[in-house]
């Protein structure tokens, strides 16, 4: 199958992840969106790897997994402390400083 | 990886599918580790940290970890200084660690500073006298333990056992190393994991605050949406320039742009043909550093980040992350793709222009003086980025420069916010700064010449900073927009000034703040601020010279 579809797909994702972030209300669901675009971002990386046949792109599809592993540690922290700080992780909810 | 890719795509098919034909054996990377002296040492030292957070007895822990800080800062400031002495920012300038990082002029003046600022800023968290002591213990300005609940018992037992949040060293040691890294990145995997490296811990410093927890929760929640959004973005762009060109090293990519490349291999020779992947990825990357930068059309996080995160980390982030993502922007622009100037200077301008004017006029209308202070720092955002689109050695060198003077006032003036207080912590309200220089003029005397020197006024660094700045983009073309930049400066003049004037002279509050008096630490750190601004006001050609011979990308 032509390598180029999978970057097509790999756009649609980024675009619905996108999306997702910037219509979605719940910190939760937000973050998931990024970790979509994320992967999606590893999917772009994997397809043009093998277009160019060099390794490049695999390596950093690995290295884009264990940062977004990280991210999942430092965001799902913060937003369980705002959640048990608020009972709510709507990200409106939280507008303490909106001018 | 410069093996593989020689590979042809069927060759690469084979590593994972037979093992027909015996795989060549992986070269072991060489790695300079004395080039690379300065990195090494600030991970070394917070990977410490952790383990002293693990081992050492609670009581000790502060001490501890506040040492560790200053000696692995100050050692790895030494090592950027021996690195530059040694001729490596001039002469010797080397590509290390198998083409990831350089080490070059520009990344060492920029490491410098960081190390400096990240010195001054450890300084302002370790502070332990502003707030009362609770139950006999000193705090900072930091929660008891930032996983409780505000207002919980289980944080009311915390506070009594007299906790605190010494992890914020080891935290911010980490950030310092990737922003380290980030300036210096020679490749385009490790500039994504440097962003990553020194965005993490930030999140979690803004969240992480004494008083006022929910508005820092909130600040941090922000924060790292925001900057996960525009890191994905910057990953696409990655993803976007490695399919353009078949490869992540800077170098490479730039001979492709310039169609300088020989060894063509026809999957190469169709991504290259197709500028929609270069321009669009170039953008999506662009849009993650101006995300960093905080430049108007991203700069929605700043003024929340600013006002919700603890004031030192405030300061920190506002001084360190700017010395960073600029310095990353300018290699990215000038050593990746110089072959592009045409294409990136007018998004630029406008990126400029707006950001100039959005952060000016915004900033008027604001009654926080935190959240002033990161509209400000929009404005300075924009005043930079002028000096970055002259898109000459000058233009280097003068944001260099700029960038050197400003994070020390930057860092001082966050430092000065701290003393402010009332029962509530921070007293941030602008009408509760009125009449400040009758009560404390020293503090008000100090605050304002920050003020001064954000303004540019004459004798300060910010006039040095932002003459040098201008001047480099009238002489590289870009005359126009130092007009603007003229005016957004005269409007900027007129907040900065309106501080001033509020606080000498207007009568004070009989019920108004209370000016702390901190201890050595902040002294110094407000000291050094002062002293910087004023140095680099007065006589600053030592430092301009200093800048101007550091200007020089490698290749």
């Amino acid at each position: 199958m032509n390598p180029v579809n999978y970057l097509y797909l790999a756009a649609l994702l980024f675009t619905i992840g996108a999306t997702g972030v910037l219509i979605r209300r719940n910190a939760i669901v937000v973050f998931m969106c990024v970790e979509l675009m994320l992967n999606a971002c590893n999917l772009a990386f994997v397809a043009f790897s093998r277009m160019h046949g060099n390794l490049d792109g695999q390596i950093i599809a690995f290295f884009t997994m264990v940062v977004a592993a990280a991210e999942v540690v430092v965001g799902l922290a913060i937003i369980v402390s705002l959640f048990r700080s608020r009972h709510s992780a709507s990200v409106d909810d939280a507008s303490l400083m909106k001018l | 990886m410069s093996t593989a890719a020689v590979l042809s795509a069927p060759a690469v098919h084979s590593l994972w599918t037979t093992a027909a034909e015996p795989v060549d054996k992986i070269p072991a990377p060489t790695i300079e580790y004395a080039q690379l002296a300065p990195i090494l040492i600030v991970v070394g030292a917070a990977v410490l940290g952790i383990l002293l957070e693990a081992f050492v007895p609670r009581r000790a822990r502060y001490h501890a970890q506040l040492f560790l800080a200053v000696v692995g800062l100050a050692a790895a400031f030494a090592a950027t200084v021996g690195l530059a002495a040694s001729g490596h920012a001039s002469t010797q300038a080397r590509i290390a660690a198998m083409g990831a990082i350089a080490v070059d002029g520009p990344a060492l003046f920029l490491q410098g500073t960081i190390l400096l600022t990240a010195l001054v800023a450890v300084f302002t968290f370790a502070e332990r006298r502003l707030d009362p002591a609770h139950h006999g213990h000193r705090v900072d300005s930091f929660a008891a333990e930032a996983a409780a609940v505000p207002g919980s018992e289980h944080e009311k037992s915390a506070v009594k056992a007299g906790f605190t949040t010494t992890e914020v060293f080891p935290l911010a040691l980490f950030a310092v190393a990737g922003m380290l890294v980030f300036p210096a990145a020679n490749d385009l995997l490790t500039l994504f994991i440097a962003l990553e490296v020194f965005s993490l811990p930030l999140y979690l410093l803004c969240a992480v605050a004494r008083r006022k927890r929910l508005m820092s929760q909130e600040a941090a929640v922000k924060y790292f949406l925001l900057g996960a959004f525009s890191s994905a973005f910057l990953l696409f762009g990655i993803a976007l320039l490695y399919g353009y060109a078949g490869s992540v090293s800077y170098a490479r990519i730039a001979d492709v742009v310039d169609g300088a490349v020989t060894d063509v291999d026809p999957a190469l020779a169709s991504t290259m043909g197709n500028d929609v992947l270069l321009l669009i990825g170039f953008a999506l990357l662009l849009t993650g550093l101006l995300f960093k930068v905080g430049a108007v059309p991203f700069h929605m996080w700043t003024p929340d980040v600013y006002q919700g995160a603890p004031t030192p980390v405030t300061g920190f982030t506002a001084a360190a992350t700017k010395v960073a993502a600029f310095g990353a922007m300018l290699r990215l622009l000038y050593v990746v793709l110089p072959g592009l100037t045409w294409d990136w200077r007018p998004v630029m301008w406008g990126v400029a222009i707006v950001t100039m004017l959005g952060g000016a006029v915004v900033a008027i209308t604001q009654t926080d003086i935190k959240r002033l202070l990161a509209y400000s720092s929009i404005a300075h955002a924009g005043f930079i980025l002028a000096g970055v689109i002259a898109a000459t050695p000058e233009g280097v060198s003068s944001v260099l420069f700029y960038l050197a003077a400003y994070s020390f006032v930057t860092i001082g003036a966050f430092a000065v916010v701290t003393l402010v207080r009332d029962a509530g912590g921070e007293a941030t309200h602008l009408s509760q700064w009125a009449g400040l220089g009758r009560r404390s003029p020293l503090v008000a005397a100090v605050f304002a010449v920050f003020l001064l020197a954000f303004a540019g006024i004459p004798l300060t660094s910010g006039f040095s900073g932002k003459f040098a700045v201008f001047k480099a983009a009238a002489e590289g073309g870009a005359g126009a927009l130092v007009v603007v930049g003229v005016i957004a400066s005269a409007i900027a003049a007129f907040f900065y000034i309106r501080v001033i004037v509020l606080m000498f002279f207007s009568e004070p509050k009989p019920e108004g703040p209370t000016v702390a008096v901190p201890s050595p630490l902040t002294m110094t750190a407000i000291g050094v601020g002062v002293a910087v601004t004023l140095v680099l006001g007065l006589a600053p050609q030592y430092f301009l010279d200093l800048a101007g011979s550091a200007g020089t990308f490698v290749r």
